[in-house]
């Protein structure tokens, strides 16, 4: 993850606490959905950002899991995501998820 | 109105820089910074390319011309296994200069003395760089005035805030800074807009040589690479465009950059067209050099997962775009995709404006295209640093879309996707990959009747420069040459006759009176 991203999830979970915030991923492979949720939970993988040792714990999900879909009014859903829904390799990015959220 | 202007010409390059991975990639120099004893900083020189290597990649060989995407698609991925079967250092479009010959460049491209080689290393260069034969003996003999020794450039270094030149991991020149407190004009800075400025000058040689374009034909150049040149009074001055064609002998062409992150050769594209069909100029030529900061930019996952380094050339490209000459393709600048400030940030949105809005106006479906051209980056690299395969995923977009809209079945996508996309090939070179790459063969192709109409996406990430959040693109549409009008030619039969316009016009006024009386 951009290190200056890293910097603002830091900061943002400083000035709203851990448990009030919630990261919404739009990364186009499991590996770098999986990658990012690793960053903002566990710590950065790369050691080399502001969140390399600093396990956030952060609630993550990427905007394409039925869990984030079935928060969002239908129409938005389908003017703003389902052309990526169709590209994107949905189930992928799905069990990277699953599988970063499971080690918390 | 005057006739569209045509794609001339085109040329690729890439310089093999493996030494500059070490010292100029920021992945690598910032991890110098935060974790100097890293694993990755020990093994990364094991993971380096010889030029020979470089010249094998097959990537490398279809970005300077000598295979074709169809063939670059029946290789079995991934690419870095394989070699070519001709490693070539010249091709169709260009070259690829070795790490030495590249120095010896920067320095004659250098006009403030700020690059300094080994005297024994700058005398094997000039013999080379004499055999590489696109340069005067003037320019060479530039290579004579260096009296350095190791010693002396390393005391340089060390002492004087100079950036090292390397080859095979050994200290060969440097280059200066050109100021003691400006960080504009820091040995840094100096260094990566040199490198631009020479991979620009390299592309332009080549296009005149491999071309046969008279030098003191062209009348203006835009640079579009996404370096900044000035002082601290002007940090972004410029300009790149006018320091190359200096060196390049373009003597009656002066120039411009333009910027726009990735996004920057096609507004640069859309320039130069627009300024010869309104008649400014007669021939524009578009430049971009390469740029050592991205140089190894994702090395780490290469390495770690038991790669060579990919990302370890710079590289550049040119093209030519002149008034109508009735045989090359034209470049429809009516046909022209914007990412507005209003248009938002979505995916759908961004394609929408891109690709699907400006055939709307112009009456094409998205399968009138016979290929798109957006980002072309090589997933030879992407990949493994989980980007993904870039130009794959865009045209996945483009053909989603198609579905979205009706244009095409969503069980075709599959097949849209190969007959209209393409594989990609291009050095993650930020501004090099965004579409530009495929003009040459485009051309090519257009001109061997193998396609008639193409499309060139270029996005651009403004945010990265935290004055925007807003992303960026503009597209156009490069057509078969229909021939010159009669305005352009003077020859060609009119469109509509004299006779007819007068019938038109006599038909109107009919009307128009007719309808007074009602």
């Amino acid at each position: 993850m951009d290190l200056e991203n890293q910097r603002r999830v830091l900061e943002f979970s400083e000035q709203y606490g851990a448990e009030n915030v919630v990261v919404l991923l739009g990364a186009a492979e499991g590996e770098a959905a999986g990658l990012a949720a690793e960053t903002v939970t566990l710590g950065d993988p790369t050691w080399a950002g502001p969140l390399a040792g600093v396990s956030l714990g952060l609630s993550v999900f990427h905007i394409c899991e039925p869990e984030v879909k079935a928060e969002i009014d239908p129409d938005v859903y389908d003017e703003q995501i389902s052309m990526m829904e169709m590209v994107l390799d949905v189930d992928d990015i799905c069990n990277e998820m699953n599988a970063i959220r499971d080690q918390l | 109105m005057a006739d569209y202007s045509v794609i001339k010409a085109s040329s690729y390059v890439l310089a093999h820089t493996p030494d500059m991975v070490i010292h100029n990639g920021t992945t690598q120099t910032t991890e110098m910074v935060v974790n100097p004893d890293s694993d990755y900083l020990k093994e990364l020189p094991g993971h380096l390319r010889s030029y020979e290597d470089c010249l094998s990649y097959i990537p490398n060989q279809a970005y300077i011309g000598n295979v074709t995407n169809d063939e670059l698609r029946a290789v079995e991925f991934p690419y870095y296994d394989k070699k070519a079967s001709e490693p070539l250092r010249d091709g169709k479009y260009g070259e690829i200069m070795p790490e030495d010959e590249f120095y010896g460049l920067m320095q004659i491209c250098d006009v403030f003395d700020l690059v300094l080689l080994e005297k024994e290393f700058a005398a094997s260069v000039k013999a080379k760089l004499s055999a590489w034969g696109m340069l005067k003996e003037e320019q060479l003999s530039v290579l004579d005035k260096n009296q350095w020794d190791e010693e002396a450039l390393s005391k340089l270094v060390n002492e004087e805030h100079a950036e090292g030149l390397y080859l095979n991991f050994k200290l060969v020149g440097c280059v200066k800074r050109a100021h003691d407190v400006d960080v504009n004009l820091s040995a840094h800075t100096m260094l990566e807009n040199i490198v631009s400025k020479t991979s620009s000058v390299q592309a332009i040689l080549n296009l005149i040589r491999k071309t046969g374009t008279d030098p003191e034909s062209i009348d203006y150049v835009i640079d579009c690479c996404e370096e900044a040149c000035g002082d601290m009074n002007q940090r972004g001055g410029g300009n790149f465009a006018k320091a190359a064609a200096e060196v390049a002998g373009l003597v009656n062409a002066t120039g411009s950059d333009t910027r726009g992150f990735c996004a920057g050769p096609a507004h640069a594209i859309l320039n130069a067209a627009s300024l010869v069909k309104a008649g400014t100029f007669k021939s524009v030529l578009v430049t971009a050099g390469g740029c050592t900061a991205k140089l190894g930019m994702n090395g780490k996952d290469h390495v770690r997962k038991g790669l060579p380094i990919l990302e370890d050339c710079i590289a550049g490209f040119t093209v030519l775009i002149t008034e109508n000459d009735g045989v090359n393709p034209i470049i429809r600048n009516d046909i022209v995709g914007r990412h507005c400030v209003g248009t938002g940030s979505a995916p759908q949105n961004v394609i929408g404006s891109l690709v699907t809005d400006p055939l709307d106006r112009a009456g094409l479906k998205v399968t009138d295209v016979d290929k798109f051209a957006p980002e072309l980056q090589n997933p030879d690299i992407t990949k493994p640093a989980g980007a993904g395969d870039v130009p794959e995923a865009n045209f996945k977009m483009i053909g989603a879309l198609a579905v979205k809209r009706g244009d095409i079945e969503r069980t075709e996508l599959p097949a849209f996707i190969k007959e209209h996309g393409l594989v990609g090939w291009a050095p993650t070179q930020g501004h090099i990959p965004s579409g530009v790459p495929f003009m040459g063969p485009m051309r090519d192709m257009i001109l061997e009747g193998r396609m008639s109409r193409g499309m060139v996406i270029g996005k651009g990430s403004l945010f990265l420069g935290r004055m925007t959040n807003l992303f960026d693109g503009v597209s156009f549409v490069v057509e078969a040459n229909p021939g010159k009008t009669e305005e352009a030619s003077g020859t060609a039969a009119p469109a509509v006759s004299e006779e007819q316009i007068k019938a038109l016009i006599a038909q109107s006024m009919r009307d128009f009176a007719e309808s007074l009386l009602k």
